[in-house]
């Protein structure tokens, strides 16, 4: 059966990338323990070895493996992103993730045969920084940043003739990836060279009076009543005062599910689907994928979506969701 | 101190949404009396302001040439439109020389000298020797650096211009969404222009009521000013060549002949911190991100011995 869109899961560790790997993913993406991903959080990612191990379960079971090395490498300190990149091509990646124009430069000129797939970080939002990302670097597919309409998507894919692969489920960033520095300018530690946002040791929360306060380093981020879930202090999920109202002003703590645009995405030439989620846990993983599997199946099939669909709603961030950019109104 | 004769000063694009009296007259005196080497015109942050002035930057560009200043165009932080497209083809047919602020641009700049602007992120060599090889005639360092990155960075520019964001608020992020139509309950698409009423950004707070961010369209800033006077002459020293200045609606006359002065030597950068604050305070300085600590933070000098 040919594939409707190709499912591609998040594996933030060894287990959660078997438990992708089973639930049929069509493709996982992880990285290394260090600053070289964007998801560079205490407990999560791969060693050489565990890596070596990932990719051969998931190669045995026909499933492939991307390696993010996705962050913006440092003045002086190219030593971690260049062994990232050397270790992914020896242990037999399928394809890096890369932003950073240093190092797609490096990968491009010392892996010729190594696919490259252009992060979300790097936020490449038109034809015209797709084409010169594909032909400087020769990029084979391009991750979208979450803040193009469908339409757009359709143009772009359009004019480009490159594979375009989309979020379609997680976590929503509002600003344009690779170049929002809202945690950096609270904590210090830098999402586009640290590899980490909102970072778990400048959260946390407070009980005052009946309401918990949320806070990133000194700064509150949101302050929840007693029947209101806590969500994780993201700045850019925070409820901040403008003309003296508390408002969610950038993006409510809501998460991306674009299941009932499927088609329309297809329609518009998309190649593969993303779901977010590194840093969730193997359960969630093997929810989402397999639910995921089940309804690209019947839509392979020409069915309607199975009743699995209606269940991942609530699942999502905040147990609330949105089309996102996806849907013009967003804007 | 360090050839303080290479040290050029220079206008960012206006950030925010100006009605087209002051813009002209606002240009009109950095053409006459500020000692601005270089002139950034044009829109960085949303396309949708650039038919409102547009008609007017020829004339602008011309008397701003006649005072000595380049100019330079910037371009949006983020091309998806064929019309932003078609902007900077113009500006390239022209002859202009753009600053890019979106990757984008370089599929049109082929073998022609460019700028490269403070929202590309250049954060290692590899990145600058990349921009530099496509034409790159100046590299702005992202704000996010520290002074010893910088530094690393500056050494390393073949392109021969560095330049440091050193004074406005400090853009940290940009988005398709239109935040100041949000916080007007309205949509991008019919934004009514609202970021227009705020000359310097709409003021974002903390529930506890501590301002923390400026809104200005799509675009987020710090509250705080970025105030780079205690460092001056060690990012000269680093061979910065360029420093920035962003314009606000306080005076930026005078804000120019403060750096001016402090980069000649000719006033302490104490004594010029003491004429900004009485300029700007309430609102505080912040420098952090120079000093390797959160952006919003503000380190002082070293009491000088």
């Amino acid at each position: 059966m040919k594939a409707y869109l190709e499912l591609v899961c998040p594996a933030g560790t060894p287990a959660a990338l078997r438990a992708a790997v089973d639930a049929g993913a069509d493709a996982v993406y992880c990285g290394f323990q260090d600053c070289t991903n964007a998801r560079n959080y205490p407990g999560l990612n791969f060693d050489r070895h565990e890596l070596k191990s990932g990719i051969a379960y998931a190669h045995a079971r026909g499933c492939r493996v991307f390696v993010a090395v996705n962050t913006f490498a440092r003045a002086g300190d190219f030593g971690p992103w260049q062994r990232a990149v050397d270790d992914a091509a020896a242990l037999g990646a399928d394809a890096i993730i890369v932003a950073d124009l240093g190092v797609l430069d490096y990968a491009a000129r010392t892996y010729p045969k190594l696919r490259l797939h252009l992060s979300v970080q790097a936020a490449a939002a038109s034809a015209f920084a797709i084409r010169f990302y594909r032909e400087t670097f020769g990029i084979s597919r391009v991750i979208l940043p979450r803040v193009l309409a469908v339409e757009e998507i359709a143009a772009l894919i359009g004019q480009t003739d490159i594979e375009a692969e989309v979020f379609a489920f997680g976590s929503l960033g509002t600003m344009v990836e690779g170049r929002c520095y809202l945690s950096s300018y609270i904590t210090g530690r830098s999402p586009s060279m640290d590899g980490v946002c909102a970072p778990a040791e400048h959260v946390s929360y407070q009980e005052e009076g009946n309401c918990l306060v949320s806070r990133l380093g000194e700064v509150v981020i949101n302050r929840f009543g007693p029947h209101e879930p806590a969500a994780y202090p993201t700045p850019c999920k925070g409820r901040y005062l403008v003309h003296g109202r508390p408002i969610y002003l950038f993006e409510e703590p809501i998460g991306l599910n674009v299941i009932p645009l499927l088609a329309e995405l297809k329609a518009a030439g998309v190649t593969a689907l993303k779901i977010e989620g590194r840093q969730r846990s193997r359960a969630y993983v093997s929810k989402i994928v397999g639910t995921f599997r089940a309804i690209l199946d019947s839509l392979a099939q020409g069915k309607p979506l199975p009743a699995e669909a209606a269940e991942l709603a609530g699942v999502a961030e905040g147990g609330r969701e949105t089309f996102g950019a996806y849907a013009r109104g967003w804007r | 101190m360090s050839n303080p004769a290479k040290s050029r000063l220079t206008l960012g694009p206006i950030l925010f949404h100006w009605p087209n009296p002051r813009r002209r007259d606002f240009y009109a005196r950095i053409a006459d009396e500020a000692p601005i080497d270089c002139v950034y015109l044009g829109e960085a942050v949303c396309s949708k302001r650039l038919p409102w002035f547009e008609e007017d930057l020829p004339e602008i560009a011309a008397r701003l040439r006649r005072a000595g200043k380049e100019v330079i165009f910037s371009t949006p932080a983020l091309i998806t439109t064929e019309q932003e497209a078609a902007g900077i083809q113009a500006l390239l047919d022209a002859g202009e020389t753009i600053e890019i602020n979106d990757l984008a641009c370089l599929h049109w700049v082929r073998g022609k000298r460019f700028v490269s602007g403070p929202l590309i992120n250049v954060f290692h060599e590899r990145a600058l020797d990349v921009l530099r090889n496509h034409g790159a005639r100046r590299v702005n360092m992202p704000v996010e650096l520290s002074a010893a990155q910088i530094a690393t960075l500056a050494r390393h520019n073949r392109t021969g211009e560095t330049e440091v964001f050193a004074f406005g608020r400090q853009p940290l992020a940009i988005s398709q969404r239109c935040y100041h139509a949000r916080a007007h309950n309205l949509h991008k698409d019919n934004c009514q222009f609202v970021c227009g009423l705020d000359a310097d950004g709409l003021e974002v707070s903390e529930l506890s009521g501590r301002a923390l961010f400026a809104v200005n369209g799509t675009q987020t800033l710090s509250h705080g000013f970025l105030v780079l006077l205690d460092e001056l002459a060690e990012l000269q020293a680093a061979g910065v060549s360029h420093f920035r200045l962003s314009p606000h609606t306080l005076d930026m006359v005078e804000v120019a002949g403060i750096y001016r002065a402090v980069l000649d030597g000719t006033c302490s950068a104490e004594e010029a911190n003491a004429r900004l604050a009485e300029r700007i305070a309430p609102i505080p300085f912040i420098n952090g991100y120079l000093h390797a600590r959160a952006g919003r933070e503000w380190q002082p000098a070293r009491p000088s011995t």
